[in-house]
């Protein structure tokens, strides 16, 4: 349990750490961010299928996708949800709801 | 009758039902041998057909070892392992004994040569898992444990139904490639007991309703077996059922779109479980060897890393009794190695490079664009992006940082949980990475070890490593710009679930109403006809009103108030004891019909 212990101060410092200085760390990502993109544009990497199909010849297309799929996915599910799949926690019953408080039990 | 040869799914058995037996301070040595024995079983079979057994006019085939069965049994043992030691500190021997009976059913599955031995071991696992959600003892465990066998009596049924038919016109029961080109109405039966087990939308609801419930171990090992052995089950019986790819797309989205909304973290995982099991679906529906290989080797990574994410968040819950995101928050100060352990299963469901779902999910993908598919390679990839947003970011996020304070009593719970639950994360772990850094170790193991080598190279190609870092860090900046609107409200999700779940009331409403109305009137006729006259006419009638009418009405009015206590008796868990019981006649109805029929 000691080794848990010292493990878990080691985590808290370091995340703590970073927490002192969130700004060098979102500074640190966009970093990463562009360093991908640079890659995608300046380097041309080996693709990955035989037959290199038209998406792949686009610079930073992954990099789009992955955005705008990101975007689409939160917004359409939001807006999915609150066409009234979304309900309140009670909604089968107090019994059977998922609101009665969890007790600890093993 | 062939020689002994011991089937592993009978060490679990025996193992169970010795437990009890066991001395509580060799408990926990015990808890940990029989996992490892049926383990080293496992891997000291030799390939063939064993435990043949003949009754009746049936040869029954207990062990079927082949490289599909063999990659599935191999991890199903090794999982079970790790779920008994994660709930090693358990006093109760009931949930072990379970766990390990479902265990048993999983893997008597995997190994069955045919249809027979399938449905057998296939009803145990539902029978026996059961009982992991009703050990919570939450009073709705106990309404979520019947609707999960409920579910599955069903899809035991279609199955039953369907290998049936199919056997009594093929005049076999192995349980081998079925004609996927040329599919019969027994087919599609079949493939609707196994697309179940799957949960396959709209077969599905069953899923996050009973792994949201069961207890914090339950769902540790609920989240492995039963939907990894449909897949092993449709890799042996459908590979390249067509359908089986828009299905497998389908769940993969549909997965991700409902995480965006759960509120509980361990339903928000079992959505990620119909997700992730929709890339094996497709992968089997595509039918390549690659994509079968990819089917398999996500299965097994899948195995693994699920299990580390619901026994992360199974800790969270153990300590603080709390899964909902709205209650928790800030949690790194308290359980940072837990966050850690969870972040992994993160990163490896996300398939980072260097984590085990990098090297497996990818081969589905690649398939789908090698067979010309572009939708499904581009709606995977979508999902992929899903994947990471929720499990990887949304789950550490909400639970171990975000703004929210939880309650103090949740607070002041939190702490890491045994040394036992620290380990099993540990080992899953290590075993996550180690497949994402060693693929070798993963691709031997698969149905088509020379196709798989030969995707290997592409795996750590340097285009693969910047596509994936791509649409997976470029999530994380759509995660961080659109953080308030994913942050979670108090609610929950109306699902497929909805439709048995209300319907079972509107037919109990109509059939209760108009009762009601009765029991009305005649309390009215006996207010009317009873008290207003005695009035009137008390001293005349006093003596005839008394002993006649009253006793008449009385008596009616007893007897429509006893009908409707009775439908209100049979409203509570008797009215689904009741729909059991409907199942198995129906079961046996099926039976003596396609017998008779296919005669």
């Amino acid at each position: 349990m000691k080794l848990v212990e010292s493990l878990g101060q080691m985590l808290v410092r370091l995340i703590e750490y970073l927490q002192n200085r969130l700004k060098t760390v979102v500074w640190a990502c966009c970093g990463v961010l562009a360093l991908l993109i640079l890659c995608d544009v300046v380097i041309k990497l080996p693709h990955l299928h035989s037959d290199e199909p038209w998406f792949e010849k686009l610079p930073v297309f992954w990099s789009i996708f992955g955005f705008i799929g990101c975007a689409l996915i939160i917004i359409l599910s939001k807006w999915y949800g609150h066409a009234g799949i979304m309900t309140r926690e009670d909604y089968y019953g107090p019994e059977e709801g998922e609101k009665a408080p969890p007790h600890h039990h093993d | 009758m062939t020689p002994f040869w011991l089937h592993p799914s009978l060490i679990l058995i025996f193992g169970a039902l010795l437990l009890p037996l066991v001395p509580a301070r060799l408990k926990r040595g015990f808890l940990v041998l029989v996992p490892l024995g049926v383990f080293a079983r496992v891997l000291t079979m030799s390939q063939g057909t064993f435990g043949e057994v003949h009754v009746l006019d049936w040869a029954l085939v207990f062990g079927r070892v082949d490289a599909l069965s063999q990659v599935f049994g191999y991890i199903m043992a090794l999982m079970c392992i790790l779920g008994t030691l994660y709930g090693l500190h358990v006093k109760e021997d009931t949930q072990h004994i379970a766990a390990w009976f479902y265990v048993a059913g999983s893997i008597g599955a995997i190994y069955a040569g045919d249809f027979i031995v399938l449905f057998l071991f296939w009803e145990l696992m539902a029978f026996s898992s059961v009982f992991l959600i009703w050990f919570r003892r939450r009073p709705q465990s106990l309404g979520a444990g019947f609707r999960y066998l409920l579910v599955h009596v069903a899809g035991g049924l279609a199955l039953l139904g369907g290998m049936v038919w199919h056997c009594k016109t093929q005049g076999s029961w192995a349980f081998i490639q079925l004609d996927v080109h040329n599919p019969t109405p027994a087919i599609y039966l079949i493939m609707v007991g196994f697309i179940l087990n799957a949960a396959v939308p709209p077969l599905h609801a069953w899923l996050p309703d009973a792994y949201g419930e069961a207890t914090f171990n339950g769902s540790v090992f609920m989240c492995a077996f039963t939907t990894k052995t449909a897949v092993y089950a449709l890799c042996r019986g459908f590979a390249g059922m067509e359908i089986l790819v828009p299905l497998g797309v389908a769940m993969a989205l549909y997965g991700v779109i409902y995480a965006v909304l759960e509120n509980d973290c361990r339903r928000l995982l079992a959505y990620h479980i119909i997700s992730q099991v929709g890339y094996m679906v497709a992968g089997v529906g595509l039918g390549t060897q690659m994509a079968v290989n990819g089917a398999c080797a996500h299965a097994f990574a899948h195995i693994l890393y699920k299990g580390l994410l619901f026994m992360g968040c199974g800790s969270v819950l153990h300590m603080t009794g709390e899964s909902r995101f709205t209650e928790l928050g800030g949690l790194w100060k308290k359980m940072p190695l837990a966050f850690v352990f969870t972040l992994i299963g993160g990163l490896s469901i996300s398939a980072f490079p260097l984590f085990s779902g990098f090297v497996s999910k990818s081969m589905i993908v690649s398939a789908g664009f090698e067979e010309k598919k572009l939708w499904v390679g581009f709606l995977l990839l979508l999902a992929s992006a899903g994947t990471f947003l929720h499990t990887g970011l949304k789950v550490p996020y909400f639970i171990w940082f975000g703004k929210n304070k939880p309650k103090p009593e949740v607070w002041n719970r939190a702490a890491e949980p045994p040394a036992n639950m620290n380990i099993a994360m540990a080992i899953t772990s290590f075993l996550c990475i180690f497949i994402g850094c060693y693929p070798v170790w993963l691709y031997r193991m698969l149905p088509y070890p020379d196709e798989a080598m030969k995707y290997l190279p592409q795996v750590y190609s340097s285009y693969h490593i910047s596509e994936t870092l791509q649409i997976l860090l470029f999530t994380g900046l759509g995660f961080f710009l659109l953080l308030k609107k994913l942050v979670p409200d108090p609610t929950i999700s109306l699902d497929m679930d909805w439709f048995y779940r209300m319907g079972g009331r509107a037919f109990l409403w109509v059939a209760r109403k108009p009762v009601q109305i009765a029991d009305t009137f005649v309390g009215e006729l006996y207010r009317l006809a009873g008290l207003v006259p005695l009035m009137i006419t008390a001293s005349v009638a006093g003596i005839f009103d008394n002993r006649i009418i009253d006793g008449f009405v009385d008596g009616l009015a007893e007897s429509i108030r006893g009908i409707g206590q009775r439908l209100r008796w049979a409203q509570r868990g008797q009215m689904q004891e009741s729909l059991a019981f409907a199942f198995v006649v129906a079961a046996v109805l099926i039976v003596g019909f396609v017998f008779y029929w296919s005669r």
